[in-house]
């Protein structure tokens, strides 16, 4: 179980997180969701150990793991898909699973692994992780490097930034999978309807605060009820 | 090899990747003299006068000649100074490699000059491997100042590949090309400077005939009190291209500081010049220490990855 408890964090006096409290189980597909600006990948970051937080606990089954630097926490097993993944001239694709992995694993194996997430294997597994690669291929190669460490918790923000709607498609297969074959947390930050279709429990967050936690079906019609300044008719407001 | 120890040997297997017993052609060079030669009847290697050096001469048609010429200074104070000519012959391809290895476990200062001049007739063809390597625990310096000169007649390529990793405590490189049409040039370079080490290198390209083109790529790493400069100076009188890229990682003191210089002579020349010199990316580091590694495992994947 993934506990955070009263997490607070401000950037240059503004308010980030407000007293966030979460209680995350085993076996669970978590889908954080909310306004830009709401605090979500924050938190993200806040979990993973990229971002310390003002005040406040991060408990993994029990153990405070709040003062972890980053890569002692991925040894714990948690995982992390950045947002917008990063770029290293001269390392492959290759390279980067078999760190992922932290063994060393046949090409084919590493194609395995990338077919996971759509990607025809072969044509990538020697290409650098450069400029040369499109947004979308290097977002797919980074969460096959998450998903290839098989972590207990996983959490992938904003999968689907950077993606075109085709390809993302495909890539929803992904994080059904993953809702199914998990053992672990799995927690997306999203405003795909199609991710939170997927999700177990939907975390609706709103100027740093937890506006509401619960079901997709309940969570629905508040997440996509109508902009305020609509009028009923739908004519747009001045 | 008579005259090849145990020294040379561990130099040899820095700059070149096995041993010389199946090489086909090659001429090891210590301490000032040619020591160890084959020929064959495709590729010849003739000494200048004086051991000042030797004309590799690579026959007209030549189909995938390889040619070594290591390099070893084993001896404290010795100032090397080479001249290696590369006459290679129309319709020729040939790799040649050209490793060169200081070993100075004293106080005098060791230099090796190698001035290597190419000429590329007509749609001849060479891959040329530069390896440069110091090691010794003396206080004498290890000093090589290579200089390469490219003549490409209509239609020839080469590809450079220049590599200096370790050990080196100065280092003045010099790269001179003049391209005529339809020719092709690439160069690579690596160089990782530690301790209080200086590299400087200088490129300067002349594009004279339609349809020359040079890439040109410098990836460096500076650290602890090191000071590297890059200058480069592409000129096109023709229609022409060059791009030339300039990538430099800083660590702790070390320095870099990159000239660029491209002129365009002609309106149909196309030049380009990147340059990028900084610290290892934050965002870098992170994501290497998501995957379980330590911050200085991170940055020997990366260092080791941007030096492949």
């Amino acid at each position: 179980m993934l506990e955070i408890k009263d997490i607070c964090f401000k950037s240059d006096h503004k308010t980030i997180l407000d007293h966030i409290n979460l209680k995350l189980d085993e076996k669970k597909f978590y889908v954080i969701t909310g306004p830009n600006g709401s605090g979500k990948s924050t938190l993200a970051k806040i979990l993973m150990g990229i971002v310390k937080p003002d005040s406040g606990k991060i408990l993994l089954n029990g153990k405070d793991i709040t003062s972890l630097s980053v890569d002692e926490r991925a040894k714990l097993g948690l995982g992390f898909a950045f947002q917008q993944p990063v770029r290293f001239k001269g390392l492959t694709v290759y390279d980067l699973l078999k760190i992922a992995v932290n063994k060393e694993i046949s090409k084919m194996e590493a194609c395995q692994i990338l077919s996971k997430v759509g990607l025809c294997a072969k044509e990538y597994v020697d290409r650098e992780i450069n400029a040369s690669l499109s947004g979308g291929e290097l977002k797919r190669i980074e969460i096959a490097t998450v998903m290839a460490r098989n972590p207990k918790i996983a959490i992938f923000d904003e999968p689907e930034a950077g993606i075109d709607l085709w390809s993302f498609g495909n890539l929803t297969k992904v994080f059904k999978d993953l809702e199914i074959e998990s053992e672990g947390i799995t927690i997306v930050i999203s405003h795909q309807e199609r991710i939170l279709q997927i999700a177990d429990e939907i975390i609706l967050l709103e100027q740093g605060k937890i506006r509401k936690i619960g079901k997709k079906e309940e969570m629905f019609e508040m997440i996509f009820e109508k902009p305020k300044c609509c009028k009923e008719d739908g004519e747009r407001c001045e | 090899m008579n005259d090849v120890n145990e020294i040379d040997k561990k130099i040899l297997k820095e700059i070149e990747d096995d041993s010389f017993s199946d090489k086909e052609v090659y001429n090891i060079r210590k301490n000032g003299k040619s020591i160890e030669r084959k020929t064959n009847p495709f590729i010849n290697i003739v000494s200048k006068e004086d051991n000042k050096g030797i004309d590799v001469y690579v026959n007209e048609n030549t189909l995938l000649g390889i040619v070594h010429i290591p390099v070893i200074l084993t001896e404290s104070g010795l100032k090397d100074v080479v001249y290696n000519d590369f006459h290679i012959g129309k319709n020729a391809n040939v790799i040649i490699l050209a490793g060169c290895g200081v070993h100075n476990d004293e106080h005098k200062d060791t230099e090796h000059d190698g001035i290597h001049r190419f000429f590329l007739e007509e749609n001849a063809k060479v891959k040329y491997i530069e390896k440069h390597y110091g090691e010794g625990k003396g206080s004498g310096k290890k000093i090589l100042n290579p200089v390469t000169e490219i003549t490409m007649k209509k239609g020839s390529s080469m590809t450079m590949d220049t590599t200096q990793i370790k050990g080196v405590d100065d280092t003045l490189r010099e790269t001179r090309g003049v391209l005529e049409e339809n020719t092709t040039l690439v160069i690579n370079e690596k160089i990782l400077t530690n301790e209080t080490q200086n590299a400087k290198t200088i490129f300067e390209i002349e594009l004279n005939g339609d349809n020359a083109s040079t890439h040109v790529t410098s990836r460096s790493v500076a650290t602890d009190e090191s000071y590297q400069e890059f200058i480069s100076n592409i000129t096109g009188n023709s229609k022409c291209y060059a791009h030339v890229e300039c990538d430099a990682i800083l660590k702790e003191k070390g320095r870099v500081k990159a000239v660029p210089e491209i002129y365009a002579k002609n309106v149909e020349a196309n030049l380009i010049h990147e340059a990028a010199i900084g610290k290892i990316a934050g965002e870098q580091l992170v994501k290497l220490m998501s995957l379980g590694l330590s911050e200085k495992e991170a940055e020997d994947v990366i260092i080791k990855g941007f030096l492949k």
